[in-house]
């Protein structure tokens, strides 16, 4: 099969690789219909996440028809599924408490080794990402093998496009999530760092859940122009102080909740974020934290922090002081995706949550180098791009 | 009555390391009640932690030339469940990356143990406690390749969340060629190798199957 594969930073291609086939007895086998680059592939496109090897297939946000099932298997051939790019094995005590993104067993145990010191514990296993995350290989491809396929994938009803569906794998339970963290209470105020699709669905999200504001920050015109359309007010952080706009937009209380939707590689010219990527640069396993920074300020005293924003390392200059003296709440975590499912299908369906909105290109899956350069280097333009590997490679 | 049972190979087979049953050679068995003769009890007790995570405890037995490793994981399932699928011998080819091979005559149990460069080890050994959804003792006899003793303890997890799981192996590494070989057997610390085989056997029992990133079967 044809599937997009990491060579090294900024230097993904497509190549031909064997098929997957049923391993475990609750495999399917999906033939990809739609997959989307997410912020966290720039992540890895970058190399500032460690543990991702030449060959690697990237890909986490993905559908399709099943094509093959293990005997363990409750779907049937045919079915058009949305995959959870959390992997989860639905018996452990974590999957038991809908902590999915926790599992305790979909991470093979040779690849435990080096997050165990890392991070204290074992990270549960994610398509296309890390090994430190079980080196799946992942759905920027032809064909996926998708492991406890009785537990994730949820079923998708005839009649709706991909492209309304596609974002329950990650980014819209993402944003649901983030939201759900800020834990809104009515007439709060709610500031998004990154209006980028994660910023934009907690944006989304945070309105329906009651917040009366949402203010959106990023320096992208037309990323911000669908914050507006998502209901938020906004700010371009490239011509406005942040921190004293937030302070005077809600009459020097600041934002009720903060959401970090920017993760680790943060840009800025702050002395702290130039630094900050210096350390990248030189591989020092350090994040870029700037976003938070700012995020963790700008929280009135006894607010709410929420980080759906990927990191992996160590963090320089974190406001430990700002984060105690002020009362602060800290909720984060890789998403739990299975837990919102079925929900924000429904909601879907009720047309109270729109997904297309954010897709500003569709490319076949040969395309998907060009893909990922210009969600990288043109995020004003590709706020999303979804690969559809049925689609004829542009000439 | 006597029974034979040969299981395959572990499927996750890969390293040549040696697994929880074998972390195996002349055999102190150290660190737990009955066998601490070796390791004089200090006068006071200071914490509840487990004696293998005294500071200082490994490299003091390093030392010596002794080495235990321990571990624990938590299982979704009862004590008896669990103890159940470990007192059948055959099932820890299933989880444990480097056993080739187990089978029981009367009771005596012989391990067949992959060293690298395509040899193996074999090790024979004898229950020596016994008691169900409690605790399983075993010792290498003097007719094993190597020698090893372990432990293993099922316990009540709190909380209802199944059983708390305690392997306990002690090994000394022997001299000779059999020792080289041995030798050669701990390409991953046993501390790893162990955390790894506990690791496997609560998927296999929580969830009937070893996760694996591989996108083929083997060949
Ligand atoms: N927790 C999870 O499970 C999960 C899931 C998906 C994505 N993520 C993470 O969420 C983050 C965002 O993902 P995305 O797909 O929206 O990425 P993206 O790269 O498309 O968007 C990030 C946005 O942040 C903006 N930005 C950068 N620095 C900023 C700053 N200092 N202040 C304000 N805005 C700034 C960028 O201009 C961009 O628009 C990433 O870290 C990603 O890895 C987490
Ligand atoms: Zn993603
Ligand atoms: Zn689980």
């Amino acid at each position: 099969m044809r599937a997009l594969t990491y060579h090294g930073a900024h230097d993904v291609r497509v190549d031909t690789v064997p098929d997957p086939e049923i391993v475990n007895p609750r495999d399917a086998i999906l033939e990809i219909t739609s997959t989307a680059i997410c912020g966290s592939d720039l992540h890895l496109y970058d190399g500032v996440i460690p543990g991702l090897m030449g060959g690697d297939i990237l890909g986490h946000e993905f559908m399709g028809r099943v094509v093959e099932t293990g005997p363990g298997s409750t779907l049937k051939k045919g079915q058009r599924v949305v995959v959870p790019f959390t992997i989860s094995c639905g018996q452990c005590f974590h999957c038991l408490k809908q902590q999915f993104s926790a599992c305790d067993n979909s991470n093979p145990a040779e690849k435990q080794d080096l997050t165990e010191p890392l991070f204290g514990h074992a990270l549960s296993g994610l398509f296309g990402f890390s090994h430190l995350a079980g080196g799946y290989p992942g759905g920027q491809a032809e064909y996926v093998r998708v492991p406890y396929s009785d537990v994730g994938p949820i079923v998708i009803p005839e009649g709706m496009e991909d492209d309304e569906v596609l974002f329950l794998s990650d980014i819209l339970p993402t944003g649901w999530m983030a939201a759900e963290n800020a834990e809104i209470e009515p007439g709060d105020t709610v500031a998004v760092w990154g209006a980028g699709p994660v910023g934009l669905f907690a944006v989304q999200s945070a309105r329906i859940m009651g917040a009366e504001r949402v203010i959106a920050i990023d320096h992208h015109p037309r990323r911000l122009e669908l914050a507006r359309q998502m209901g938020a007010e906004v700010i371009d952080y490239s011509r406005t102080h942040v921190l004293e706009a937030l302070r005077e937009m809600t009459g020097g209380i600041g934002p009720d909740a903060v959401i970090d939707a920017v993760g680790m590689e943060s840009h800025g010219f702050a002395p702290d974020s130039i630094l900050d990527s210096a350390k990248q640069t030189v591989g020092l396993g350090a994040d870029a934290p700037h976003a938070l920074r700012m995020a963790i300020m700008a929280c009135r005293k006894g607010g709410r922090v929420s980080m759906p924003g990927v990191y992996g390392g160590f963090a320089d200059k974190f406001p430990l002081g700002a984060l105690m003296q002020k009362g602060l709440q800290l909720r984060t975590g890789q998403t739990h995706v299975q837990k919102y499912t079925h929900d924000l299908l429904r909601r879907i369906q009720e047309g109270q949550i729109d997904t297309t909105f954010l897709i500003s290109h569709r490319l076949s899956l040969e395309d998907a180098p060009t893909g990922y350069r210009n969600f990288k280097d043109k995020q004003d333009e590709w706020t999303k791009v979804v690969l559809k590997p049925g689609m004829a490679a542009a000439a | 009555m006597s029974r034979t049972i040969t299981y395959p190979r572990s499927r996750t087979g890969a390293s040549g390391a040696l697994g929880l049953v074998a972390l195996a050679a002349a055999g102190l068995y150290l660190g737990y009640k009955g066998s601490r003769r070796s390791e004089p009890a200090p006068a006071v007790y200071i914490d509840d932690a487990p004696r293998r995570t005294a500071r200082g405890a490994r490299d003091s037995r390093r030392a010596r030339g002794q080495a235990v490793v321990g571990r624990s994981v938590t299982i979704n399932k009862t004590p008896r469940e669990v103890y159940d699928f470990w007192r059948d011998f055959g099932n820890l080819a299933r989880f444990m990356e480097n056993i080739e091979a187990v089978s029981t005559v009367g009771e005596v149990t012989s391990w067949t143990v992959a060293a690298p460069l395509g040899r193996s080890v074999t090790i024979l050994s004898r229950v020596t406690e016994d008691r169900p959804g409690e605790v399983i003792a075993w010792a290498s006899t003097a007719q094993s390749d190597i020698e090893t003793r372990g432990r293993v303890r099922f316990r009540e997890a709190p909380g209802g969340r199944g059983t708390h799981v305690e392997a306990v192996i002690a090994y000394t590494p022997p001299g000779g060629a059999i020792g080289r070989l041995a030798a050669g057997l701990f390409q991953l610390a046993p501390e790893v190798q162990a955390r790894r085989d506990l690791k496997r056997l609560k998927a296999l029992m929580e969830t009937g199957e070893i996760p694996t990133n591989s996108n083929r079967k083997a060949a």
